[in-house]
């Protein structure tokens, strides 16, 4: 019982990391490398805040900040400086690697006997694992509701359309190039918020914690889309959340059947070809067809 | 002089090269003056290569214009992006796709280009206050666009495709309209419907427009104005009775004597 509510704290603190990554990913229609970067970014910056005696939230606050402007600096080099985007997020990525040891002074830092948002009263007072339950849960309603109201504003349209369709928004007006920038910006902001949070629930930093990062991300963003088809804009956002969590399940099951956490990496690497996989195999072998077969005949 | 006369766009010795900035760079548009006046319904002929299309694109401002003068209403347009432009001057290409979003419905696609040249803020959308005001605009079409309000335009047919890119481009009255082949990608049938649509609309908003095509016969029915280009200069010019007098054996013989020049 404690491991399944261990997973869905896991599930809803990591959600917000695909939340983030589907405004680049999804929207504005590109992979955003800068994400390796800004994810152990915003573990360094709330990190060290803490141990400076700043509190906790505000933690939160400067680790966004830091993502934001790793953002900016990836969008600048990719509208501007006309870098492709893959490469503009690695450059960024890598660079990140050296600012965030430059922050923490050391490869490693521990958040052991320092307040955390965690350390409230009321959290400690409840059962093991459900304040991360709860914990994730209200970020995660709260950054998905503000994303679905910014998509629903005149800007957010014009954010929308820059990915679906750039010759065309330019043609009615809208700056491509900023809304790209803002997009990044948003999304690496958010991802470094969800560093942070990680790092306060798992209670250290570490300078290595974004290896693979992007990978586990995509398979919150896929996952969802597989398992709900289809769905509107706003759905899917939602969808990411859940397909975040089964992850979170899929990875238990894996550990159950005796992979070592060394396997970790290469298991959400296959989980995810596969999924990425899956609607090409299901045409190919009319899956969805036998489907709907199996569902007329009953 | 009327109203309906005064000059809106204005060309003025303008030069635009391909390939600018490299050695190989050659003059697409040499020079060319040409003024357009308010309401004029302008066909724009020529052979491929001609610089039709780099018209359009120095007019948009999707091409920089090293020498000569652009001026919309008196203000010169030179320096200012494509994005500012828009606020003015409306565009609808000959590619069905990429007149709309295409995973964004047909009112969403009508709401952003409602907001043509707009700052675009934090506001909440509004998209069910439009709803009606849409519907009713997509009737006039008459293709059946008016059942597809919330249908992502990518599962529209060209046609319909064509149409809405149409609708959003003169919802908000441009001060200049650029067709550039806007029907050149649709069956026959289609392509006459959004012709008269086309001709409807211009006419009764009065709107100013330049319409590159292929189809001699539509530039010969309509518009008040029909000129030629070749090799980036202005070869014919002609509206009013004198263009009402134009026949099909006329401009093929311009075309003619293109291909004689040219060989």
């Amino acid at each position: 019982m404690s491991m399944i509510v261990s997973a869905i704290g896991q599930g809803l603190l990591w959600a917000i990391l695909g939340v983030a990554l589907f405004l680049t990913f999804r929207i504005l229609n590109f992979a955003d490398m800068t994400v390796e970067g800004t994810f152990p970014l915003g573990a360094a910056v709330a990190v060290t805040s803490i141990t400076n005696q700043l509190a906790p939230t505000a933690a939160l606050g400067l680790a966004f900040l830091a993502g934001a402007a790793a953002g900016l600096i990836t969008g600048l080099l990719y509208t501007k400086g006309k870098v492709p985007i893959l490469l503009a997020g690695i450059l960024v990525m890598t660079a990140c690697l050296s600012i965030n040891l430059r922050i923490m002074g050391t490869s490693n830092i521990s958040l052991l006997g320092q307040a955390t948002i965690f350390s409230n009263h009321f959290l400690k007072s409840l059962p093991r694992y459900f304040d991360s339950v709860l914990v994730g849960l209200i970020a995660v309603i709260l950054i998905t509701g503000l994303l679905i109201y910014f998509l629903q504003t005149d800007l957010g349209q014009a954010f929308i359309v820059t990915g679906d369709n750039p010759i065309m928004a330019q043609s009615i007006g809208i700056n491509t190039d900023g809304m790209t920038i803002l997009g990044l910006m948003v999304s690496n902001g958010l991802i470094a918020l969800s560093g942070a949070l990680i790092a306060q629930s798992n209670g250290y930093a570490d300078v290595n914690m974004g290896i693979g990062i992007i990978v586990i991300a995509l398979a919150s963003i896929i996952i969802g889309e597989v398992v709900f088809g289809n769905l509107t804009l706003n759905q899917r956002l939602v969808a990411v959340t859940l397909g975040s969590i089964i992850y979170r399940f899929v990875i238990l099951i894996v550990l159950q059947l005796g992979f070592s956490t060394n396997d970790l990496n290469l298991i959400s690497a296959i989980i995810l070809a596969i999924c990425l996989m899956l609607p090409q195999f299901s045409h190919k072998l009319k899956l969805d067809q036998l489907f709907r077969k199996g569902v007329s005949r009953s | 002089m009327n109203a309906e006369n005064q000059p809106i766009l204005v060309l003025k010795d303008l030069s635009v090269a391909a390939n600018q900035a490299t050695p190989e760079q050659n003059l697409i548009l040499k020079q060319l003056n040409l003024t357009i006046n308010a309401g004029d319904f302008v066909s724009v002929l020529g052979t491929n290569g001609a610089g039709k299309s780099t018209l359009f694109n120095a007019i948009a401002g999707n091409l920089p214009i090293p020498t000569g003068e652009l001026r919309l209403n008196g203000h010169l347009l030179n320096s200012l992006s494509a994005e500012k432009r828009s606020r003015y001057i409306a565009r609808v290409f000959q590619d069905p796709k990429l007149g709309t979003a295409p995973r964004m419905t047909v009112a969403e696609n009508l709401l952003l280009a409602l907001h043509r040249g707009q700052r675009r803020t934090l506001k909440p959308r509004g998209l069910k206050q439009q709803r009606a005001n849409f519907q009713r605009l997509l009737a006039t079409m008459g293709n059946g666009l008016a059942e597809h309000l919330d249908t992502p335009a990518e599962n529209l047919s060209g046609g319909q495709r064509q149409a809405l890119s149409f609708l959003m481009a003169t919802e908000r009255q441009p001060d200049l309209l650029l067709l550039d082949e806007h029907t050149a990608a649709l069956d026959p049938k289609t392509s006459d419907q959004l012709m008269a649509q086309t001709n409807q609309v211009v006419t009764e908003q009065q709107l100013t427009c330049l319409m590159i095509t292929h189809h001699l016969e539509d530039a010969l029915k309509y518009g008040n104005r029909l000129i030629i280009l070749s090799t980036g200069q202005i070869l014919l010019d002609v509206s009013g009775t004198e263009k009402a007098a134009l026949t099909k054996t006329d401009i093929l013989a311009y075309f003619g004597q293109l291909a004689s020049v040219e060989n």
